[in-house]
């Protein structure tokens, strides 16, 4: 089973978010990358499960420059065969899904796997998009994946519950908490990490369809009213008659 | 002319209210279409939200997105759409992305906002702790829309409802079972929401927190440790990592308010915190807060808010 999994960096979680440039851009000062944590915890790993169970190949692919080989090296130190990247700045989902798109076309990948969202942009957007251009079917946030030959078994969100599918690979499949478990990489992977192939792509000519015009923080909270913890009345009363919420 | 897509197998549900509302606002006409059977009664409570055509699919369970897909692209060529929304619900981000591709068609994903007098459309980023403004470089374009972003707003008018198809093939996909837990509502929908984190002990304590939501006519949620340690279920986690909701009403009960825990859930408009340090976080984000221990705390709590809503009637 030949699979290819999705990889984005995203920023640490506690990082500082901040702009520069008139709000035009994200400060990367002291920003430390991680890989986007659907990516890593989930896509990734259930990955690296069906191939120990059944044999074949994982494969990880990044659009991005240079500065994301650390972010690479550290998905392959978790079990990734090699990995591939797109030597491109990420401009948009579409621009993204297309880059991978167009080099997974042709390679008779089973499973294109994906982070159920990047935690910066937050779009779930790039899975389906791929799916729509290579024409393939795409379960969209899926908790729980099985593969029996050619018949792939998902669990998938849908609104108000779970349901359980049955489709036929190949398929583009976003991945979500349920599927996995973190795996903390090894002395081992991380050595045997730095020899593995790394192949840089040239980017495909694509023109991004969006683009972030600007940034804004959100207003500062105004200080927590205090309530007596005797009075509950009181809240009570508060949330009805100021914030009107009930 | 706006197109706006509705999943509307178990009614209409707020959110499609609210899209039809956003797209209404956008300005120009509204065309509504939607697959499954519900009956044309109710999909012309639509006119009310400013639709006035609905174009009706009903051979489609909605189960398959591919179909979905096709379904949409059909109705936005048959109306001329410029505009096409979604709720950026399970369905809308199956679909919306597809779409895109398909029309070539620029997707503002999870917007929170009409556009701004400059065109652009602002939307969450880095998990709720900034807004990016969002340029669509093509004329025609997609929105999908955050639930509880805009208020649905009724002006009595009627529309037509229409019967419509799109040659959709075979479903690509074979649902084998459904589970729905029932009468229980939806997180990423709910207005009002009781959560709670490793400060209750433990999983047998969770009653006093579903009695505060009971009484409040709440959906539950929890921290991340408590889904992970088995306490709740994976659904229930909110947070940078679980799910991001936007309710008018959050409560938290002994969570300590971590940065990944306040990304998912700082879109909420109104913060109550309980917690026993006064130290916690968590304040630093709340509206109203309670330094108290959650065990004495949410039993008085649902008692004073039983109290109001019997007076009410
Ligand atoms: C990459 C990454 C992603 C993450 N994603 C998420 C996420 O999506 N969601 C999430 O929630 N977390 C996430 N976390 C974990 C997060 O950092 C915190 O560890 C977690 O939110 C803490 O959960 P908690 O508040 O329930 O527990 P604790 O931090 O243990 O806090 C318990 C709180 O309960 C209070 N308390 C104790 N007893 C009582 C009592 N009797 N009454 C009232 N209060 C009491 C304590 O004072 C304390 O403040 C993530 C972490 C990482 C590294
Ligand atoms: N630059 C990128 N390179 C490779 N994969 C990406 C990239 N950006 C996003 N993805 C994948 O697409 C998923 C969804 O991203 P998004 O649409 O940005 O929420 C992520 O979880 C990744 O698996």
């Amino acid at each position: 089973m030949n699979i290819l999994v999705c990889i984005s960096k995203a920023p640490d979680t506690t990082s500082k978010i901040a702009f520069t440039n008139g709000d035009t851009q994200f400060d990367e000062n002291g920003v430390q990358y991680i890989v986007n944590p659907y990516d890593e915890w989930y896509a990734l790993v259930r990955a690296l499960e069906l191939k120990e169970a059944q044999g074949g190949n994982v494969t990880i692919i990044t659009v991005g420059s240079a500065s994301d080989d650390a972010v690479i090296r550290k998905a392959l130190a978790i079990g990734a065969d090699d990995a591939v990247r797109i030597d491109a700045t990420a401009q948009d989902a579409y621009y993204t899904a297309m880059q991978i798109s167009e080099y997974a076309k042709g390679k008779g990948f089973d499973l294109i796997l994906t982070g159920k969202e990047t935690i910066d942009y937050n779009g779930s957007q790039v899975a389906g998009m791929i799916a729509e251009a290579l024409e393939l079917p795409y379960i969209s946030i899926a908790t729980k994946l099985d593969v029996n030959g050619s018949t792939v078994k998902c669990e998938r969100e849908i609104v108000g519950g779970v349901q359980e599918v049955e489709v036929a690979t190949p398929v583009v499949i976003s991945c979500a908490k349920g599927m996995a478990e973190q795996r903390i990489p090894n002395m081992r992977g991380i050595m045997a990490a730095r020899t593995k192939p790394l192949n840089v792509v040239a980017p495909a000519a694509i023109d991004a369809l969006t683009s972030y015009a600007s940034y804004s923080m959100p207003a500062a909270k105004s200080s927590v009213k205090l309530i007596d913890p005797n009075n509950l009345d009181e809240l009570v009363t508060l949330l009805h008659n100021e914030a009107k919420v009930i | 002319m706006n197109l706006v897509y509705i999943n509307s197998a178990n009614g209409l549900s707020k959110a499609a209210l609210e899209t039809v509302t956003y797209a209404k606002k956008l300005g120009g006409d509204v065309a509504v279409v939607t697959n499954g059977a519900a009956d044309a009664a109710t999909l012309t409570t639509l006119g009310n939200y400013g639709a006035s055509v609905v174009l009706q699919d009903n051979t489609l369970d909605g189960q398959d997105h591919g179909q979905l897909v096709q379904l949409v692209a059909a109705a936005a060529q048959k109306v001329g759409a410029q505009t096409i929304i979604f709720s950026h619900d399970l369905i809308g981000k199956a679909v919306a992305p597809r779409l895109s591709v398909r029309l070539k068609a620029g997707l503002v994903a999870g917007a929170v906002a009409l556009p701004e007098a400059n065109g652009n459309i602002k939307v969450n980023v880095f998990s709720g702790k900034a807004f990016g403004y969002v340029q669509v470089k093509t004329s025609q374009r997609i929105i999908s829309l955050l639930p509880n972003s805009i208020q649905p707003e009724n002006n009595a008018s009627s529309c037509s409802v229409e019967a419509f198809s799109a040659q959709a093939g075979a479903s690509a996909i074979k649902v084998l079972a459904t589970k729905k837990p029932e009468g229980a509502i939806p997180l990423p929908e709910a207005e009002l929401v009781v959560s709670a984190g490793r400060g209750l002990k433990g999983p047998e304590n969770w009653g006093i927190v579903e009695d505060l939501a009971n009484a409040l006519g709440a959906a539950t949620a929890c921290s991340r440790p408590v889904a992970d340690i088995g306490w709740r279920p994976h659904h229930e986690h909110v947070g940078q990592t679980g799910v991001a909701i936007r309710p008018n009403l959050y409560i938290a009960a002994g969570i300590s308010g971590a940065i990944q825990h306040l990304a998912g859930v700082n879109g909420s408009k109104v913060i109550v915190v309980i917690n026993t340090d006064a130290e916690a976080p968590f304040f630093k984000a709340a509206d109203y807060g309670i330094v108290g221990d959650a065990f004495e705390i949410l039993p008085r709590f649902t008692e004073a808010v039983k109290k109001f809503k019997a007076a009410q009637h």
